[in-house]
């Protein structure tokens, strides 16, 4: 429900939104152009670029989709390695169910648009003083679509007239999730958790190498399960 | 190309609709106007910062560790953005600096 006596000021939520969206622009610029650019080699134009990243958005698993649209036609399988490839959104969903509930019609751009780094950004970020919580997350979550859907298809425009080296500054998401681990461990009951997503993953890297994501998460609901009756105290 | 133009259409609508249903999955099973379990407000409470780890380790899943540099540059750039970090509380500066770190250690130090 809308609290009456607020106006909604987006200009100021906008204001709010951006400077946390910056590393991200500057890591999805960098995938972004890349898969324009990976699209564009293997025949299909900016546009197509476009049209995928804004109907299919999520970044692996367009990057794994390439390879689907160079053999024979299976959407099936394109159907079903999607939801494997991006089974790590269940976690997200329900870590957002509490801050997500009694948003309208927004809750729908939000759900729809729910990346790893728009995760990253409204789970441990809080709006600021007089910031509707709707329109703080939903700026977050709009500026991020946006920067990848515009960095896709001018990775199709121009991607090959690039000869600034890029090499490594896709490195700014994993610095994000770094940061954003560190704003959660401020917390000392996030600590355990966290420790036990670590370990979980890295595990799980160790045993399954480039599939880890699934059996991770498994890993990291068992601990979480099991560890209950201590993590809550 | 090598699919036709409604092919391709075709793959981009089941792309979609594989990730969307990831991303709805959780809401469709408790909806909002009905209390979830305690479990699943307890696994919402502890998943993000556990969630937050496994993106870490997903980001470096493509290191070499048993071969030259043994993943030094990441190491040194995680480094880096933990120690500014800590050092401004700046997130902004904190990746901005690991980044610019990065890139010169893949660029010019261990090449």
């Amino acid at each position: 429900m809308e609290r009456l006596s607020e106006k909604p000021n987006q200009l100021a939520a906008l204001k709010a939104a951006f400077p946390s969206t910056v590393p991200v622009m500057t890591g999805y610029a960098c995938l972004g152009l890349a898969y324009g650019l990976l699209m564009a080699a293997n025949g299909y134009g900016p546009l197509w670029s476009g049209l995928m990243s804004a109907i299919g958005f999520g970044g692996s698993m367009q990057y794994v989709a390439i390879s689907l649209l160079v053999t024979a036609f299976d959407p099936l399988q394109a159907f079903l390695l999607a939801i494997m490839v991006n089974a790590r959104h269940i976690f997200y969903g329900l870590s957002m169910l509490g801050k997500y509930k009694g948003l309208g019609a927004a809750r729908i751009l939000l759900i729809y648009t729910l990346s790893d780094e728009t995760f990253s950004l409204v789970s441990t970020l809080e709006p600021p003083e007089g910031v509707r919580p709707r329109d703080f997350y939903l700026w977050i979550s709009l500026l991020d679509y946006a920067y990848w859907v515009i960095a896709t298809v001018l990775g199709g425009l121009l991607g090959r007239f690039l000869t600034f080296d890029t090499t490594g500054m896709d490195f700014a998401l994993t610095a994000l999730f770094v940061v954003l681990f560190l704003e959660q461990w401020k917390k000392k009951e996030n600590r355990p958790a966290g420790v036990i997503g670590l370990l979980c993953a890295a595990l799980a890297l160790l045993l399954f190498r480039d599939e880890l994501v699934i059996p991770a998460m498994v890993f990291i609901l068992a601990a979480l399960l099991g560890g209950r009756k201590r993590l809550c105290t | 190309m090598y699919l036709t133009p409604l092919q391709t259409i075709a793959m981009i609508l089941a792309v979609a609709a594989g990730t969307q249903i990831t991303r709805w999955l959780p809401f469709w099973l408790f909806p909002e106007n009905r209390k979830p379990p305690a479990l699943v407000t307890y696994l919402g409470r502890v998943l993000p910062t556990a969630t937050m780890g496994l993106l870490i380790v997903y980001c470096l899943k493509d290191v070499a560790w048993l071969s030259a540099p043994h993943g030094a540059p990441e190491l040194i750039a995680i480094a880096v953005v933990a120690a500014l970090h800590c050092w401004k509380g700046n997130v902004l500066l904190s990746i901005a600096g690991g980044t610019a770190a990065y890139m010169l250690l893949v660029q010019a130090v261990f090449v």
